[in-house]
Formats: C-alpha cells, sequence, structure tokens
C-alpha cells in the first residue's frame, strides 16, 4: 500500500465519521424531540384536567357557606295580617314577609319611599320567613314577642360578600344599588352579617331563589334511580355473563347475543332515552320524569358493561377449580354457584360499581324521559317526579343568575366526589380480593 | 293493608307503599315457604338427610319458587296492564257528551282525571271530581283484587309444593330447570334492547317519513323545525332538511378528533414506551379520568370557561368569534375523549412483540425511530380501530353540545361560527311537553335513527379493522 492511497483512505475515512457523528448527533436530537413530545402530550392532557378541577373548585368551593343577615324580628299579630286567630292554617297562611320588612324599616328607619323601601326589602332572600313559619308552628304563643334571627341573604348580597359582585359602590350594572351597598356595609360593621355553613343547599330541593336552591330532591332522585339500575341490572347482568360462560354452547345463536352486547356498550345513550320515551314512556305508559322509568333506562346503559366485566371475571377463574367440583360430584350449577360466583364476585362487583358511577353521572337519556322538570318537592318514591344530581347541573347551568354559576359548581362537586368514593371503593375491592392464580 | 299503607302516607304515597306492603308481604310468604320445604324434607327423611335424593335446601327452593312465581307473574301483569285497563273503564263510565270528544281532547281530560286522583290536584269541574273518584275507587279495588289473587296463590303454591315433597322428588333438577330458564331468558335481554331501540326507532321514523319525504330529510339543507300553532301564521311549514345538522356533527367531532388523536396518540406511546413503571400507574388512572367525568361536567366547563376564552381570544386576533362557536365545544369534546384514543392505543402498543423491536435495535435504529417505523406501522390497525370508536364516541355525544354549541343550523366550515349538532337537536325536539304526532318530535326519532346508524357502522368497522390484524405476530 503506498502512502498516497494511506493518505487517500484517511482523508476520506475522517469525512464519513464526522458525517457519522453529525447525524448520530441529529438522530439522538430527534430522539430527545420525540421524547419530550411524548411527554408534553402527557402534561398537556394533565393540564386539562388540572384546569377543570380548579375551575369547578374555585367556583364552586364558595357555595358551601351561605350569608345570614341578623334582624330583630317581632312577630306582630297585626302585620302578620292574623288578628286574633292562632290556628295552624292562620299561622301557615300568615304574612311572614312583612314581619321581615318591618323589621328591616325598623332597623334603617331613615328609608322612606316605595323604591327605596323595595331595595332595603332585597337585602333579605325573598324565602327567609321559612324559619319564621317554623318558629310560629312550634310556639303559637310566640305571636307579639320579638326575636333576634338570623336571616338568609338574598342571592346578590350573598354574592357582594363573597366578593363575585363588586361592592364599589358607582360600578356600572351592578345588581346591588349604591343605597343598597350602603346598608349592607352598616350591617357588616356591627357584626349583623356573618357567612355560614350553607345547610339549605344539602336539606332543600330546587328553587328559582339561588339562596333557596338546595341539592338534597336531586341526590334522593338520583339514590331511587341508582338503586332500581342496580335491582334490575345487576342481577340481569351476572345471569347474561354466567349463562354465556357457563352454559352457553358455541353457535350462532350465541354469536348474536355477543355481538349484541358488544353493539349496546357503543350506542350514545341519548338514543338509549329515545327508547326509554318510545317504549317506557309511550307504550307502557309509565310516569313521566320518575326515577322509576330513569332506572330503567339506566338500566340497560350500563347493563353491557356489567355483563364484559362479568364475563372476564368468570373468565379468569381457573378451570381446575370447575373440574374439582365436577369430580366431587357437584352439578354444573352447583359448580357455579358454590364455586365459581364467589371467586369472581369481586371482579363482577368492581365491574357493577363502575357501571353504576357511569350511569351515576349520565344525563342526556333522562332528559329525554322528562327528568328536567324543575320540581321542589323531594321525592318520596320511585314513581314521584324527581331530577337527578348531573340533570340539576344542567338545569342550573342555564339559569342567568350569578349565584347559579357558584351553585352548579358546588354541585358537580357534590357529584365528583360520589363518583370518586364510587370509583376508590371499586379499586380498593379490585385490589382487597385480587387473586393471582 | 290500605290503613297500614295511609299511617305512612305523609312520608310515602299511598300507592306506592302498598305495593311496597304487598312485595314484603310475599317476601315473607317465600322465606316461610322455603324453610317450611327444608324443614318437611327433613321430616320425611326422618331426620336423615342422606335419604333424600336433593338437599333439604333444593326442597326450600322449589317450595320457595311455587310460592313466589305465580304470584310475581300476576303482580308483573296487572302492573303492565293497569293503566290500560283503568283508562277503558274511567272513559267508558264518562258521561256521553264527554266520552265523544276528540281523542287528543279525551286523552287531555284522561290525564286531568289521574292528576286529581293521584297527586291531589284540585278537580275542575265536577264531572273531573267524580271521573276522579271513579277513578280511584276501581283502582283501589283492583289492586286489592291482584293483591289478594297473588297472596292466595302464593299460599296455594307452598301448600301444593310442600305436598310434593317427598324422598325420591328430584327437587334440585327441578331448581335447575328454572334457573336455567332463567339464565337463558337473561342473555336475550340484550336482544330485546337492540330490537327495542331498532323497531321505535323506525317505526317514529316511519311516521315522520309520511310528513316529510326522505329525501328532503337526506339532502335537504335547511333545517327549521318550528312549526306554527295556527296554520294561517306565517313561515308555518317548517324545514327538516338535516345536512346542516350533519356537517356541524362532522365539524365539531372533525375538531375534537384533531385535538384528541395527537394528544392522545403521542401520550399512548410516551406511556407505553418511554414512562417508568411508577410513572405510569399514576398517570394512567388520572388519564382515565377524563372520561370518567360525567359530560354535563364538561358541557359546564366548555360554556362557562372555554367559549369565553376562545371568544377573547379571537377578538384579540381581530376575529369575530360567536359565543356557543363549534371550536369551543369541539375542544372541550376532545379533552374528553383524549383517554380513548390514549387507552386502546397503549394497549395495542404494548401488545407489539418485542422481537419486532429487538430487531430494530440490532439494527442500529433508535427508540423513536424504531417506534415510528416498527411499532406504530405494527400497531396501526388497533390505533385506527381505537380512532374510529373515540370518533363515534364524539359523534354520539349530547351533554357538551347541548350546553356549549349553538341552536341555529348553519351550513358552515368555519369552526369560529355557531353550529348545531344531531344530538343537540335531538335534545331540544324532546324537551318539554309536545304531542307525539307532530313531524317536530318524530324529526328527533329519525335523527336517532341516522345517529344509531352512523355509529354502529363505525363501530363495525373499528371492531372488524382490531380483529382482523390481532393476531398477525401471535
Amino acid at each position: 500500500m503506498t502512502d498516497t492511497a494511506q493518505m487517500a483512505a484517511a482523508s476520506s475515512a475522517r469525512p464519513a465519521v464526522q458525517i457519522i457523528a453529525a447525524r448520530l448527533k441529529r438522530r439522538h436530537a430527534a430522539e430527545r424531540r420525540f421524547r419530550r413530545t411524548g411527554l408534553a402530550a402527557v402534561v398537556v392532557s394533565l393540564g386539562f384536567l388540572a384546569i377543570l378541577l380548579f375551575t369547578i373548585l374555585g367556583n364552586g368551593l364558595s357555595a358551601f357557606s351561605q350569608t345570614y343577615v341578623r334582624l330583630d324580628v317581632t312577630l306582630d299579630a297585626e302585620t302578620l295580617g292574623i288578628g286574633d286567630q292562632r290556628s295552624a292554617d292562620a299561622l301557615a297562611s300568615a304574612n311572614y314577609q312583612g314581619v321581615v320588612k318591618e323589621a328591616l324599616y325598623k332597623r334603617f328607619p331613615s328609608v322612606q319611599g316605595r323604591v327605596e323601601k323595595r331595595e332595603l326589602a332585597g337585602l333579605v332572600s325573598s324565602g327567609a320567613d321559612t324559619d319564621l313559619r317554623r318558629l310560629l308552628a312550634a310556639d303559637p304563643g310566640a305571636v307579639g314577642t320579638t326575636h333576634t334571627l338570623w336571616l338568609v341573604a338574598d342571592d346578590n348580597v350573598d354574592m357582594a360578600m363573597k366578593g363575585y359582585i363588586s361592592r364599589k359602590p358607582g360600578a356600572d350594572g351592578n345588581r346591588l344599588s349604591d343605597r343598597q351597598l350602603g346598608w349592607l356595609a352598616e350591617l357588616e360593621a356591627e357584626g349583623a352579617v356573618v357567612k355560614r355553613f350553607n345547610s339549605i343547599l344539602f336539606s332543600s330541593g330546587d328553587s328559582r331563589e339561588p339562596e333557596q336552591a338546595g341539592l338534597w330532591g336531586a341526590v334522593v332522585g338520583s339514590i331511587y334511580s341508582l338503586a332500581i339500575t342496580l335491582l334490575v341490572s345487576f342481577p340481569l347482568g351476572v345471569a347474561t355473563a354466567v349463562y354465556l360462560e357457563e352454559f352457553a354452547p358455541k353457535n350462532r345463536w350465541t354469536h348474536l347475543i355477543e355481538v349484541n352486547i358488544n353493539n349496546l356498550a357503543a350506542v350514545p345513550s341519548v338514543v338509549f332515552g329515545l327508547l326509554g320515551l318510545a317504549v317506557f314512556l309511550n307504550f307502557f305508559g309509565m310516569p313521566r320524569s320518575a326515577p322509576l322509568v330513569g332506572g330503567l333506562v339506566l338500566a340497560l346503559i350500563c347493563l353491557p358493561t356489567i355483563i364484559i366485566a362479568g364475563r372476564a371475571a368468570l373468565k379468569a377463574v381457573p378451570p381446575s377449580i370447575r373440574e374439582a367440583a365436577t369430580g366431587l360430584g357437584a352439578s354444573r350449577l352447583q359448580v357455579v354457584t358454590d364455586h365459581v360466583l364467589p371467586l369472581a364476585m369481586p371482579g363482577i362487583l368492581t365491574g357493577t360499581i363502575l357501571g353504576m358511577a357511569h350511569a351515576l353521572g349520565e344525563t342526556a337519556p333522562l332528559l329525554m324521559i322528562g327528568m328536567v322538570a324543575f320540581i321542589v318537592d323531594i321525592p318520596a318514591s320511585p314513581l314521584d317526579p324527581s331530577a337527578v344530581l348531573p340533570v340539576q347541573v344542567y338545569l342550573w347551568a342555564d339559569s342567568p343568575e350569578r349565584a347559579f354559576v357558584e351553585r352548579t359548581s358546588a354541585a358537580i362537586i357534590v357529584l365528583l366526589v360520589f363518583l370518586a368514593v364510587m370509583n376508590l371503593g371499586a379499586i380498593w375491592l379490585r385490589k382487597k380480593f385480587e387473586h393471582r392464580w | 293493608m290500605a290503613a297500614l299503607a295511609r299511617a305512612f302516607s305523609p312520608l310515602i304515597p299511598t300507592d306506592f307503599m302498598q305495593l311496597l306492603i304487598l312485595t314484603a308481604a310475599l317476601a315473607l310468604l317465600v322465606v316461610f315457604g322455603y324453610a317450611s320445604g327444608q324443614r318437611r324434607a327433613l321430616a320425611v327423611a326422618g331426620g336423615n338427610p342422606r335419604l333424600l335424593h336433593s338437599l333439604p335446601r333444593y326442597h326450600g327452593h322449589f317450595v320457595a319458587l311455587w310460592c313466589g312465581l305465580p304470584a310475581l307473574l300476576v303482580i308483573t301483569a296487572w302492573l303492565v296492564l293497569e293503566p290500560t285497563l283503568l283508562r277503558l273503564l274511567v272513559t267508558n263510565a264518562l258521561p256521553a257528551e264527554m266520552a265523544d270528544q276528540p281523542a287528543e281532547r279525551l286523552a287531555l281530560f284522561y290525564n286531568e282525571i289521574r292528576n286529581v286522583a293521584r297527586h291531589g290536584h284540585a278537580a275542575t269541574s265536577d264531572v273531573v271530581a267524580d271521573a276522579a273518584r271513579h277513578y280511584a275507587g276501581l283502582r283501589q279495588t283492583m289492586f286489592m283484587a291482584v293483591g289478594s289473587l297473588a297472596l292466595a296463590l302464593a299460599m296455594a303454591g307452598v301448600v301444593f309444593a310442600r305436598r310434593r315433597v317427598s324422598p325420591d322428588m328430584r327437587a334440585r333438577n327441578r331448581v335447575e330447570r328454572v334457573v336455567a330458564v332463567f339464565l337463558v331468558a337473561s342473555s336475550t335481554v340484550a336482544i330485546f334492547t337492540t330490537i327495542g331501540i331498532v323497531l321505535s326507532l323506525l317505526f317514529e321514523t316511519l311516521r315522520f317519513f309520511q310528513f316529510v319525504p326522505v329525501t328532503e330529510f337526506l339532502f335537504g339543507t335547511s333545517w327549521s323545525p318550528q312549526i306554527a300553532m295556527r296554520a294561517d301564521q306565517v313561515g308555518s311549514s317548517g324545514a327538516f332538511g338535516a345536512v346542516p345538522l350533519f356537517a356541524g356533527t362532522l365539524l365539531i367531532a372533525g375538531i375534537a378528533m384533531v385535538v384528541a388523536v395527537p394528544l392522545g396518540l403521542l401520550a399512548a406511546v410516551y406511556m407505553a414506551e418511554y414512562a417508568q413503571p411508577r410513572f405510569r400507574s399514576v398517570v394512567k388512572p388520572l388519564l382515565e379520568v377524563l372520561a370518567g367525568i360525567p359530560t354535563v361536567v364538561y358541557g359546564f366547563f366548555a360554556a362557562l370557561t372555554v367559549a369565553p376564552f376562545v371568544r377573547d381570544a379571537g377578538a384579540m386576533l381581530g376575529l369575530s368569534v360567536a359565543s356557543e362557536s363549534a371550536l369551543a365545544a369541539g375542544l372541550v369534546m376532545g379533552i374528553m375523549i383524549i383517554p380513548f384514543v390514549s387507552s386502546l392505543s397503549d394497549d395495542v402498543i404494548t401488545a407489539v412483540p418485542r422481537s419486532l423491536r429487538e430487531g430494530a435495535y440490532g439494527l442500529g435504529a433508535t427508540k423513536s425511530e424504531t417506534i415510528k417505523q416498527v411499532v406504530l406501522p405494527a400497531a396501526l390497525p388497533g390505533i385506527v380501530g381505537s380512532i374510529l370508536l373515540a370518533a363515534s364516541r364524539a359523534i354520539g355525544e349530547t351533554m357538551i353540545v347541548v350546553m356549549a354549541a349553538g341552536l341555529a343550523a348553519n351550513l358552515t366550515a368555519n369552526p369560529l361560527e355557531a353550529v348545531t349538532t344531531v344530538t343537540t337537536q335531538i335534545v331540544t325536539l324532546l324537551v318539554g311537553d309536545q304531542e307525539f304526532d307532530s313531524p317536530k318530535t318524530l324529526a328527533a326519532f329519525a335523527l336517532g335513527l341516522a345517529l344509531f346508524v352512523i355509529t354502529l357502522g363505525l363501530n363495525a368497522i373499528a371492531l372488524s379493522i382490531v380483529n382482523k390484524y390481532r393476531e398477525k405476530y401471535d
């Protein structure tokens, strides 16, 4: 080999190494970029979740407290408009609003004129008289006495106290007038305005007045609906899973059922609502807006989930268990009920809880069967008209008052807490009873 | 029983309470039947269960089934038939001039009677009050008759079945046969549900097409389902061309896919190929939380936060954005379906065999090159399947678009304008009280049928792609 040849080889080799090194650098940079893009996608997705939860929490947490105003209320028989009557009927229909207004006029004696008086009365909720009614119903002798009471404030006052409405006088488009802001400041200075835990939210039904609107009716409606769903879908789902996994022959019919179940799992829930409307309401004449119908529709929706989870759990039980039981003389049904089902039950229950959680958050099919009515009463049975939690969220989200934004978020928080508890329960169940065969 | 029910009536309505009491009585009888069958079996065997063909508990089940099943059938049949029967009897007993009203008026009138009788509404006339009393009386009598019949059947069942208990009786086989019938019957519920969906949608859709031609529905470009109450009002015809709805649905679902597919796919790749097991075990469930949040929450989020944000951002750039823009609804829907893409894709990427990866590493490929050139092509069918499933989710999603998308049927491809979707229209057309013969309500069923067919088709394609290529490397 000559020197020139060696030199040629060296000179061509060096650029080749450099080219490879440069390319390797590029490739590694591309590798890092790709990896970072993937991580970014995960972070962005989780970021959305965080923003969502922060928005809801930020909007909703303040709804768990409510502003109350202290007033010296005189239960004057004349203002109440009951004269000498003290019967329960007379007390029930007495003019409690008037008493509350009188108390306000007495507190601010300088207020004159109809407009000003109406503004003053607007500080206290128009539903604040419920406490007074209860007080007199318990003790009719209290007529004529004076009581120091904490009354529920109007939603605008509540919003101002929580900082959602500007308290600077003269602000444009403010829901509270400058005079009202002045009275509020005066009351607050003497400690007659406080924020307390909002028990109304958890004890009453829906209302047009945000400060009187509660979730309890919706919670009860949800409980009734879910109870019906569970009663219907759990036995049917488990029976179907057992049949398909343990008894069914492999033939066209079984295949048809399996395909059907998989398809049902993918049908949009609003279509199930149409089914409920056409079949349960129009054909069978069941009551509109009732948790009974809602529960039935939800049962059909979460049936595929339960069946699929149930089959997976049954499949996970090793055949040796079945063979051992059969060898000891158990019948096929005994093998299933006495051995396979108990072992598969944690898995089935996990699937059922997840299905129920899904049903709890379902809204669209319930709108179809009329569960969007404005219902004040707490439902007493699954046949009464009722709202459910997600529908209540939908209804409140549609209301224009600022205070309902807060209430809606609070309703969502309650809904999410229920869902979290159910999901954690399912996870706990899976962890505790998980078998590795 | 009525007295007992009335005692609870302040808390629970009487009719529901009566049913509860009847059920409870029946349940007690069943338990009693079970115990008595079991004891009877032991007694006929002289206390030695080995002399029996079936274990005592099967004799118990046998008696309990004879006790409960016939009674349950009677009660169910009554619950199904009651409304029709009551309606027939009450309307027949109405004075002649009332009974001769047109069918819709009669239905309204009957509704009033029922409300007076069952919910204590105030009666508007004496005829209504009389009819309501008649209704309540009939209902009570019928309930008593059916309740007594059910309980009598239950008791007769116990007596009859107890008599048949003997050492040779094959109680287990009989009970198992009943259970087998129950199992088979349950498994057909899924089929009946599908048949129910198809039939109810098809039936109402056919009625809709008597008002509106099929071609106008499928190819018409104008949608305004409002129909005037009186015939002489202006613009009363109503237009049922569904093309703007399909276009709006595609636009919003398309925006959702543009958000969800890259994010979901990249997240899936990162989780499957790069993430440490601990990171994965925390982040994967967190991502799936996105799919577990109720859609009404997303709808609220879209309407309250995202839509104003999009509008303000557009205004800063000098664009005019509708306050119910397709973009806002699509963005939020995209966030919701990220986990549908990422979870399924993650599974198929993990399922690509190691040997393929190692082959690529052996040839000197970096990890990202292996993923891009080997793993993703191998997992492509599964990924396509997951994307199609997510798309069908997006098309069928209702609450987000009901709360955040508009109601005006604009035929546009501009994501900054408001569009409406199939699901939004279904909800809008059906919420509230409507008579059931107007094309307006029937249109909702036609839209529902279209939705059902489209999502079913997408799912069928997705599943067939996944299944066809699934076992390629096994």
